[in-house]
């Protein structure tokens, strides 16, 4: 992904959005990031899945991703085809998993100025949140420089590997 | 510089060095596991990152499980089962199948988790290890997949909030009362990415199956652990499930200098039972404040209590007594061990002859695809963690938050029900009557 995004659509959620919301367990079946992507958000939101694009953005409050650990939470979010998730916070092992998976996550106060509907761009290089609608931009909370090096490296995948191949040396 | 907090105890033992809350560790796992809903993933990335070179760096700490949909309650969850016995069968994992029970119960009675260890599971009650003086927790199926490889994983050393209690717990109060009552207190997100630490002379006394209750809730202010200092009653139950010797190191405890987030205290004598409204764990109130709320179905079981203490407790309350005619019971035990202490002692006669259905071990209808799921409209009122909505069914039911004592007291009488009200048993009561410990 590009440091400075295109405009896309912001799709707006509330508070302490569970995973269970984000795929509901009767989803999880499969592990297939597309055929989760179908049925991202279907009992809160059901016309999520069915116009989410590509390059489009989830937008949240407080303590986004809580629950369940269920990876198939950002997968779906990924199989949907955003490219990003902005919230004034979120809960611990979704935020984990999203770092783990390369899909970048910001946490950022300004997402409460966003409204369902609103073009938004990410500039991921310094960190901050631009939301067309409205001509305003917002900081987001700088990545710790371990997480940003796992970002950098793709995610926790090619991370392990090169730790497991200089094992082997 | 100050003291540690058993978080920080914990992790700089495993990484090697002094740490303290905010720094980044990779450091050593004892035991990882994962079931039949989170490992399909976890063994794509485990085979992605191992290549040809595919080993487990622990297979006799690496337990996989069959616990969500089990037994399979449809085509596609038999196929994923398939894959976890594969697995375990392929790179020598330690495997429990369908009926075994869920992950969290059968680790924890099979002496796989020692004080002061640190254990990761992709499932996010795997704080629930925390009863035993560990630092469990729960991860992404990427987490988890790549420490099976390399035997290692990093984390942010967590800040720590501590709750303690002093005194003695009155008639009716349970460690279920109590952990719903800090979550409401810190709210769902009041622990985000910090550990919880539980201390004081009540959570000192509780038994082991009851500092499980404090530690797998913890999630559900967003904890990252929930720990209760190890002490000589960690050293008799984990003696007594396995017959081997345990070793507690005097270490292994908060110091008294430990920087906190914060400490919040609480008086025993002050706290009554508790529950939790639709559709949020934080919405714990004092039981008379929901008392005659009308329910379709009670659900006893689950990873937070569905232990054999838990289910005894109803058993005891409906001895001899017929569910009210408006309502439904599903009992799923936790393990099968629990299963087979339920019948050695006849509970599950009592179960049936009040009316209510005893399924076989495992998640049950917490996962919300089977073995009990609620129609549009229908309240439940369950021993379980969360009642988000449409957790266990459809997005229209709703779920209330309690102990086994509550649930089993509202059984008689159809609606929620203060259990100091009926004859609730204490639970070294529990013990007393099936006569063994």
């Amino acid at each position: 992904m590009n440091d400075v995004t295109e405009p896309g659509r912001a799709w707006v959620f509330g508070d302490d959005i569970d995973t269970d919301q984000i795929i509901p367990s009767r989803f999880l079946v499969s592990s297939d990031p597309a055929e989760l992507g179908e049925h991202a958000f279907q009992d809160l939101r059901p016309e999520f899945s069915e116009t989410v694009a590509e390059g489009e953005f989830v937008v949240a409050g407080e303590n986004f991703g809580s629950g369940s650990s269920r990876e198939h939470a950002p997968l779906a979010l990924v199989g949907a085809g955003v490219d990003a998730v902005v919230a004034e916070s979120f809960a611990r092992i979704f935020f984990r998993n999203c770092i783990n998976l390369g899909l970048p996550v910001l946490i950022c106060a300004g997402a409460s100025q966003i409204d369902d509907g609103d073009d938004v761009s990410l500039h991921l290089d310094d960190g901050t949140v631009t939301n067309h609608e409205r001509g305003e931009t917002y900081d987001a909370e700088p990545l710790p420089q371990f997480l940003q090096d796992l970002v950098d490296q793709g995610g926790l995948k090619p991370y392990t590997e090169a730790k497991l191949a200089s094992r082997r040396e | 510089m100050t003291g540690t907090t058993l978080a920080e105890k914990i992790l700089s033992e495993k990484s090697g060095r002094d740490v303290r809350a905010g720094e980044y560790v990779e450091a050593d796992v004892d035991v990882g596991f994962t079931h039949d809903v989170t490992g399909p993933l976890t063994f794509e990335v485990f085979a992605a990152v191992t290549g040809d070179d595919a080993t487990l760096a622990d297979p006799d700490n690496t337990i996989v499980t069959i616990d969500h949909h089990a037994p399979a309650d449809g085509v596609e969850a038999a196929n994923n089962h398939n894959l976890v016995r594969e697995f375990a069968e392929e790179y020598g994992a330690v495997q429990y199948g369908v009926g075994d029970g869920i992950c969290h119960q059968v680790i924890a009675e099979s002496g796989f988790v020692e004080p002061g260890d640190l254990v990761i599971g992709a499932d996010s009650h795997s704080t629930t290890f925390g009863g035993l003086g560990a630092f469990g927790t729960g991860v992404g199926s990427t987490d988890l997949g790549t420490a099976l490889a390399t035997g290692d994983l990093w984390f942010r050393v967590p800040e720590t909030l501590r709750f303690e209690v002093d005194g003695d717990l009155p008639d009716g109060v349970y460690a279920k009362d109590l952990i719903l009552k800090f979550i409401g207190d810190v709210g769902f997100d009041g622990a985000t990415y910090m550990a919880v630490e539980y201390g004081g002379s009540a959570i000192q006394s509780l038994p082991v199956h009851q500092r499980l209750v404090l530690a797998n809730m913890a999630i559900e202010m967003g904890g990252k652990a929930g720990i209760v200092a190890p002490d000589q009653q960690t050293v008799d139950y984990l003696e007594a499930q396995t017959g081997e010797s345990v070793d507690l190191d005097p270490e292994l405890a908060p110091d008294a200098d430990a920087d906190y987030h914060a400490v919040h205290h609480y008086e025993a004598a002050d706290l009554s039972p508790q529950v939790s409204k639709p559709s949020n764990p934080e919405n714990a109130v004092p039981v008379e404040a929901v008392e005659g709320t009308a329910i379709d179905q009670l659900f006893v079981g689950t990873c937070t209590n569905g232990r054999y203490e838990d289910v005894r407790v109803v058993a005891d309350i409906l001895e001899g007594e017929e569910l009210a005619p408006n309502v439904r019971m599903v009992v799923v035990p936790a393990s099968k061990s629990v299963y087979q202490r339920m019948l050695a002692n006849g509970d599950i006669q009592t179960f049936v002859d009040a009316g209510a259905i005893v399924q076989s071990a495992g998640c049950g209808p917490c996962f919300g695809t089977h073995q009990g799921v609620l129609g549009d409209g229908d309240v439940c009122l369950a021993s379980a963690n969360r009642n988000f909505p449409g957790r266990e069914g459809s997005m229209d039911s709703s779920v209330y938050l309690a102990s086994p004592a509550t649930v089993g007291a509202s059984a008689l009488y159809g609606e929620i029900t203060d259990p100091r009200t009926v004859s609730t048993p204490r639970y070294d009561d529990v013990v007393l009557a099936e006569g063994s410990a």
